[in-house]
């Protein structure tokens, strides 16, 4: 399907110029003039993509991003288990994120753990006219009656709260007094703040410095021994299991995981967190900014790492591997040995059949750069990617490690651009999320959800790779791509020709 | 390692390993602070009892995992129902991406909707530049027949005018003077996603019937034979609607579907992403005006737009999700009555065969207790088939269930010895259903996929029937409505109790002598 082997870089770089300029001619003047900053192809040697980053979404172009709440409670908050986070505000935003992100834990689910439940204040005219901070509160006494080995309760501002003017910081701290200190969040991460998710992540951050760390006791005795080799993941959700995964690669190493940030995560862990000797920082847009908090403030270093790939494992290992001594480094080189012959035998079934095969991406945090290397592991080529939230710092990133030249680069992508790109590139396979996935699966274009892993999983890791390699053979060789043009009917339709 | 290349192992088994078991248990010992493991059973098992449910039906604030989502979402299920329509939602546009994924997750299918996208200095200033520019963008990229616009509730808090905003974007030049741009608002702390569908219905008929926001004369109804159709919001929208259509052609009804989403939500893999197909007409729905009668599928849905219509002129008639052979004999005698037509032989033997198919099979569901939960009119229909098939539907719990229907799911108790021991628990979440389960304990549960925790905690087996279903694919293009939609649920039914049944008796030389080939 692909047509890019044929063509030459500069041609393959005029191509995409060509089709920017050609989507740009949909949109009124003003627009276009907007998201023609957004669009690019990538140059070698330059130090970021070309490309405006984190600005305000384009209203009515169908925009794929989500907002500050989705950020927090979807993503940072969430997934921490033995805390209750109630969706503060009308019912709607906890209900569509409900279990919806695959953050496995374990844990008896109503009792000690309440990841995968909905608490909503569910708020109704008169929490709006009235305001809901009583409401809260008695929400709050309830919690504590109904769930009384819950260990922590955070409060996940929906829209209304900052528009009503609610003090949920002052509920929250009046609460926790009654409560013996219990440590009770209030988030103020309504979805209107910001621009994407991306804010919400940072307030969701900053929430967990001035309500868990600035809360600590520094006289209370430490839960646990302290070692040299204690380290903190950070920023990997175990979506499908990838924490576990990789968590397991750094013990094998002989490194002590002291907390998990977020998934599978506890209270506990994060309040552990600033014992750590370094931490390891996954989705960097996500969880950059704790980092470099701990970092000023407890002087613990941080290292960003990516696990998806044989390559990029290793070298990841090797880097986390230089903050210690040899007794790690030889660890690493001991992990990276003993997985050789499983990623040589994964790497011989599933190359030949993926070898040459073209990918376009669009997902969130850290995905757009870091899943290249695993596809180049199994000789694929990403000829276009894009960020949902990215900064520029995730652009310099992309074009420093990982994209090559001429990679069609879209940043907050509409829906309309995307589907014309991907109608023209012909990648083999798209990696996108669950609003895209259908789109491009009627067009005869074989996708994976890379947010989800499309409800598999885990990619991180050594063993996540495994998985990684199967799913996109299944997707890009399933039989029934052969099926989508009735055989009665003839020549494919234009819609599926190359640009020229 | 367990890992290995020529048998991928993906979550259900990785971790299933000792090495995962370990570490999974070094993890939670050395750094989790757990509870006490017997704190935890003791807890467990007192999370049970009538105590329990008593401190939880005494909940005043907080929500658990509640059967209802916002306004939004069924406004969005209204607008893709109409001829080459993009539902526009007018607020945060994180909103408009948990609606799509929420259709799709349920659908399988792409679910196009933009959003206004308003941020903190629209919340400070207003909305009205996001809506000049939203509907300019839109026009210009997805060229549709009509743009709906709805609202979240950051456009409601801060007071946004839908009416002036469009009016003005049109001044602007936005879209043309003449376009269509119907609207609704729909705020999330108001009712629930079925407010949200009777809203935005309601706007749609509002825009063409009474003058498109009185820039032209409102139409004057001539009325007609044919009849209006509204099947309310339903995740069983695609397979009900094609039954729906099949049972008028059948009987030569001249009919308009208001809402016609079932082409939409199941178009084809060939090649061409469809992002508008099929939908109700703006024609027909204008001339939906002139239609002798309006039939509501269900009341609950419908409650402010029929009696809009019924302001028009128009005789209205309204359901409770029809189920089963009662349910479908008197719909289908409505619209016998109305229409003046009658119903065909061929109908007649499906009902039949429905009524053979229950006489076959209802010795293994008479007597059975059943917990139903869902949106207020599917509880309904649910629990009249139940009550026809002679189990009894103990408890039924609509989150957005008013008093209302509270009664008038009590007028259905007491229309049948099976129901006397049934209650109806409206505004109730999911959270009240784990104590009804653990107090009151019953031998099925229906409702839609977020009763699989119910089923895990309570080991009270789930019947997925409603909306979403996220973890089952392609029921929705199966009907539950008309004989062969009952024969639907009939058999999904009882292939629950069979399973069961041979789950419950498969041990070897301890209880498989009942494990019958013959059932």
């Amino acid at each position: 399907m692909s047509v890019s082997q044929t063509q030459s870089i500069e041609e393959i770089k005029a191509r995409n110029k060509e089709l920017i300029a050609e989507v740009l001619q949909v949109y009124p003047e003003k627009t276009a003039k907007r998201r023609a900053k957004h669009l690019n192809v990538h140059e070698a040697g330059k130090s970021d993509c070309g490309v405006k980053s984190n600005l305000k979404s384009v209203p009515g172009v169908m925009t794929i991003r989500g907002c500050a709440y989705a950020g927090s409670k979807g993503v940072v908050w969430g997934p921490i288990k033995d805390m209750i986070h109630i969706s503060h505000g009308p019912v709607g935003c906890g209900q569509y994120s409900w279990a919806a992100r695959r953050n496995y834990y374990i844990g008896t689910t109503g009792i000690d753990t309440f990841v995968t439940m909905q608490f909503t204040s569910d708020f109704q005219e008169k929490d709006i006219v009235f305001g809901g901070d009583k409401k809260l509160a008695k929400i709050m006494d309830e919690i504590q009656e109904l769930f009384p080995l819950n260990n922590g309760i955070t409060v996940q501002s929906e829209c209304p709260i900052g528009l009503i003017g609610d003090d949920i910081e002052a509920v929250s701290k009046s609460k926790s007094k009654e409560y013996d200190g219990k440590t009770i969040v209030p988030v103020r991460c309504e979805g209107f703040r910001g621009v994407s998710q991306s804010l919400g992540h940072h307030i969701a951050n900053d929430a967990v410095r001035d309500w868990i760390f600035d809360k600590l006791d520094p006289n209370a005795p430490p839960r646990f021994e302290p070692t040299d080799y204690d380290v903190a993941i950070i920023g990997d959700y175990n979506i499908g299991g990838d924490a576990w995964s990789s968590r397991i690669l750094l013990e094998e190493m002989g490194l002590r995981v002291i907390a998990q940030w977020s998934g599978d995560g506890s209270l506990a862990e994060l309040e552990a967190t600033p014992k750590a000797k370094l931490n390891v920082l996954h989705c960097y847009r996500s969880m950059n900014y704790i980092s470099r908090h701990m970092e000023e403030k407890y002087g613990i270093p941080w290292c960003e790492y990516n696990f998806f790939g044989p390559s990029k494992i290793a070298e990841s290992l090797r880097k986390i591997a230089s903050f210690f001594d040899d007794k790690i480094k030889d660890g690493a080189e001991r992990v990276i040995a003993k997985y050789q012959p499983l990623m040589d035998a994964v790497i011989a079934k599933f190359r030949p059949r993926l070898e040459g095969k073209t990918v376009m991406l669009f997902v969130g945090g850290l995905r757009p750069r870091h899943v290249i290397g695993a596809y180049e592991d199994l000789g694929m080529e990403v000829v276009g990617t894009g960020y949902e939230f990215g900064h520029n710092d995730d652009y310099q990133r992309t074009a420093q490690h990982y994209v090559k030249d001429g990679t069609l680069i879209y940043d907050d992508v509409t829906g309309y651009e995307f589907e014309k790109f991907v109608e023209k590139v012909q990648p083999d396979l798209v990696g996108s999320g669950i609003k895209e996935k259908y789109v491009f699966q009627k067009m005869g274009v074989p996708f994976r959800q890379m947010h989800s892993w499309d409800y598999s999983g885990p990619y991180h890791g050594y063993d996540g790779f495994a998985i990684f390699a199967r799913d996109m053979d299944m997707a890009i060789n399933s039989p029934v791509w052969k099926m989508a043009k009735a055989p009665w009917k003839a020549a494919p339709k234009p819609t599926l020709l190359a640009a020229e | 390692m367990t890992q290995n290349a020529e048998h991928v192992l993906d979550h259900f088994e990785l971790f299933r390993g000792p090495e995962y078991q370990q570490m999974l248990a070094n993890k939670k010992k050395m750094f989790e602070n757990p509870r006490d493991p017997a704190e935890v059973e003791r807890v467990r098992e007192w999370a049970k009892t009538p105590e329990y449910r008593e401190l939880n039906f005494a909940r005043e604030a907080l929500t658990v995992n509640p059967a209802k989502a916002c306004q939004p979402l069924g406004a969005v299920f209204v607008a893709v129902g109409f001829e080459g329509t993009i539902p526009f939602v007018h607020g945060s546009q994180g909103c408009v991406a948990y609606y799509r994924s929420h259709f799709s997750r349920h659908f399988k299918e792409p679910t196009s909707c933009v959003s206004s996208s308003m941020t903190e200095d629209a919340a400070v200033f207003g909305g009205l530049n996001n809506m000049i520019d939203g509907l300019a963008n839109t026009y210009a990229m997805y060229k549709p027949k009509m743009i709906a616009v709805s609202t979240t509730c950051m456009a409601e808090v801060i007071g946004d005018d839908l009416n002036a905003f469009i009016k003005t974007s049109k001044e602007k030049g936005s879209v043309p003077e003449e376009f269509d741009v119907p609207f609704a608002h729909t705020p999330a702390f108001v009712g629930s996603h079925i407010t949200g569908y009777d809203n935005a219905m309601k706007g749609v008929l509002e825009h063409f019937w009474d003058g498109k926001a009185r820039t032209v004369p409102a139409l004057e109804r001539v009325p007609n034979e044919s009849i209006n159709f509204l099947g309310g919001f339903d995740g069983y929208t695609v397979g009900n609607l094609r039954e729906i259509k099949r049972i008028f052609d059948l009987m030569g009804v001249e009919y308009t579907i208001l809402g016609d989403n079932s082409d939409v939500w199941d178009t084809p893999t060939d090649g061409e992403f469809r992002m508008y197909d099929g939908g109700t007409t703006l024609e027909a729905a204008a001339n939906a005006v002139h239609a002798k009668a309006t039939f509501s599928m269900q009341e609950f849905c419908t409650e402010k737009t029929l009696p809009f219509i019924a302001n028009h002129g128009q005789e209205t008639v309204a359901f409770n999700h029809p189920i089963g052979v009662a349910g479908t004999d008197k719909f289908l005698m409505e619209v016998a009555r109305i229409t003046g037509k009658e119903i065909p032989e061929e109908l007649a033997k499906e009902r039949g065969r429905l009524v053979d198919a229950i006489a076959d099979s209802s010795a293994h569901i008479h007597g059975k207790k059943f917990a139903i939960y869902g949106d207020p009119d599917l509880c309904m229909g649910l629990a009249a088939f139940l009550l026809e098939l002679g189990a009894e539907p103990t408890h039924v719990l609509a989150t957005n269930g008013n008093k209302d229907w509270a009664a008038k799911m009590q007028q259905l108790f007491d229309s049948s010895p099976f129901g006397a021991n049934c209650h109806a628990y409206p505004g109730k979440d999911l959270w009240h259903m784990r104590s009804l389960l653990f107090t009151e304990p019953v031998d099925f549960l229906i409702g839609n996929t977020y009763g699989k925790y119910l089923d895990r905690d309570t080991g009270t087996p789930l019947i997925r029937i409603g909306f979403p279903i996220f973890d089952r694919h392609h029921h929705h293009r199966r009907p539950v409505w008309g004989y062969q939609g009952g024969m639907n649920v009939l058999i999904t039914i009882l292939d629950k109790i069979f399973d069961e049944i041979d789950a419950n008796t498969n041990v070897p030389s301890k209880t498989d002598y009942s494990f019958d080939i013959i059932r």
